[in-house]
């Protein structure tokens, strides 16, 4: 079944994030496409993560739906104005991609080409209201197009933003991502919840699926990083001592993910698998959880 | 209101001056005298390092506001000492440079980059205040620009990357959106924030910009 069917039919689904290496070598895109198909209900291209430049989201994803596993096209305003972004819409639907993840997109600043011009021609709420308007049959500007797509768009939200207003405004932002087309989210990563369930609460009333974020720790060293440097991580402390304490840390941050997984299954639509460089051992994470 | 300028490395304006014998070197009374850029200090150690890096400076000169039309008669009063350089080198922004340009026929190089159109914070404080989009969008974000403050110049409220209030790109630049919220909360006005901002038109940033206006 496809995403949109699965999401339809409020199932629990499955997404991991793949991101593309830098390079022409798409040797390890293949062997992670073989160990997701059919653990997975889709995965996920990051566009160029974190600013730093790679293979790209539109090729991989044509390549793992060659591989037999169904894409979901992550797409920032960064690097491209309205016409590109409207011309790769066109393009990946031409090839059979029919899920796009709506994202603003990280700083240029904070990648590895940090001279390079930012473009942020739309935001992530207006290129949600452009994939509705092609999905309607028109371009942002009311041409009409010869053949439409129909693509399930989704967005992205923050839910461990600071308390206040920091979160008000993700939420409110979130609101504005509904009514430009999304329909589906993903989240940030969880690792606490408790909170995860207040947030489901606030919006409830939303009735969107959303698929919380797991990030597998991996060490002591990305739990404290994650904390001090990525806004809306929070590792509680008591995660980052078992991490310590363990002697096998692959095995501990497996079964962590794991049980964080099993926590929210009954509290959200699904979840996001963000291995970062460790898709390998996304079946083993899926395996621990029952899934 | 002051236009923002840092100097040039002076490697870099040692470059510009290769090929010149002699120098002639301009300030400006204005911003640079304020920001201690291009006053009449920073002129008088200029002339001093490229004296002692065997230049020859035929002049200087402090012009009130390089950027006005007297720039003119200030040329022509120092004519003389101008003539006897094959190049000037003016320390005021790119106004003042530009100004210069146009009323002279020898080679002009900037020593200094103009970096924003900013205000005062405090005498070591400047900010952007106005990025010149043409389509002021100010009254929707009770009166705080995100087209300026936020970096990604999003309009439909803050990515993911505001942490304690600051941004992730400058840890001590406040989130736009946070400042737009908070003020918008004291105003009462918090529900406009759910406005739909469509795309905006950058056609009005089509440069370069020009404005003829009907005469009164």
């Amino acid at each position: 079944m496809s995403l949109k069917s699965l999401l339809e039919a409020g199932k629990f689904v499955v997404t991991a994030e793949v991101g593309p290496l830098k390079g022409t070598d798409t040797t390890e895109i293949k062997e992670v496409a073989e160990l997701l198909r059919g653990r997975v209900d889709a995965a996920n291209v990051t566009d160029q993560q974190s600013s730093v430049m790679r293979l790209g989201s539109l090729a991989t994803c044509h390549l793992l739906k060659e591989s037999g596993l169904e894409p979901v096209l992550q797409m920032t305003c960064r690097d491209r104005n309205r016409l590109a972004l409207q011309s790769d819409l066109l393009s990946a639907y031409a090839l059979g991609i029919e899920n796009v993840l709506a994202l603003t997109g990280d700083l240029p600043s904070l990648g590895d080409h940090p001279q390079a011009k930012p473009v942020f021609d739309l935001d992530s709420v207006q290129l949600l209201w452009v994939i509705k308007r092609l999905n309607e049959g028109y371009d942002m500007v009311g041409n009409e197009l010869k053949g439409k797509p129909n693509f399930l768009p989704g967005a992205v939200v923050n839910p461990g933003a600071d308390a206040g207003a920091a979160f008000e405004l993700q939420l409110i932002k979130m609101e504005k991502k509904i009514m430009a087309g999304a329909r589906f989210f993903q989240t940030q990563a969880v690792y606490d919840p408790d909170a995860f369930a207040k947030f489901m609460k606030r919006v409830a009333g939303f009735g969107i699926p959303i698929l919380a974020g797991i990030i597998p720790l991996r060490s002591v060293g990305m739990a404290r990083f994650m904390n001090k440097n990525v806004a809306g991580i929070f590792v509680p402390e008591e995660l980052i001592n078992k991490m310590a304490e363990a002697e096998d840390k692959a095995a501990t941050g497996i079964e962590i993910a794991a049980n964080i997984i099993k926590e929210l299954k009954d509290i959200c639509h699904g979840v996001h698998i963000m291995a970062i460089g460790w898709e390998k051992k996304v079946p083993d994470v899926l395996d621990a959880a029952g899934l | 209101m002051i236009t923002i300028t840092e100097q040039k490395p002076l490697e870099e304006v040692r470059q510009y001056l290769d090929r010149c014998k002699g120098v002639y070197i301009i300030g400006c009374g204005t911003c640079t005298t304020m920001q201690h850029t291009g006053g009449k200090s920073e002129v008088l150690e200029m002339k001093d390092k490229l004296e002692a890096a065997g230049k020859k400076v035929t002049g200087w000169m402090v012009i009130p506001t390089a950027c006005d039309e007297l720039t003119r008669e200030a040329l022509a009063e120092n004519a003389k000492d101008i003539e006897a350089a094959d190049c000037i080198l003016v320390m005021a922004c790119a106004f003042g440079v530009q100004t210069v340009n146009f009323h002279i026929d020898k080679s002009v190089y900037p020593a200094l980059n103009t970096l924003f159109v900013g205000k005062e914070k405090g005498p070591t404080d400047f900010t952007e205040i106005c990025i010149q989009c043409g389509e002021c969008v100010i009254g929707q974000y009770a009166g705080i620009c995100p087209m300026t403050w936020c970096a990604k110049e999003l309009l439909n409220g803050p990515c993911g990357g505001s942490k304690n209030g600051k941004c992730e790109q400058k840890p001590e630049h406040d989130c736009a959106w946070i400042l737009i919220y908070e003020r918008l909360k004291k105003l009462g006005r918090l529900d406009e924030l759910k406005e739909f901002a469509p795309p905006k038109d950058y056609s009005k940033m089509k440069r370069p910009r020009t404005l003829k206006v009907s005469p009164l």
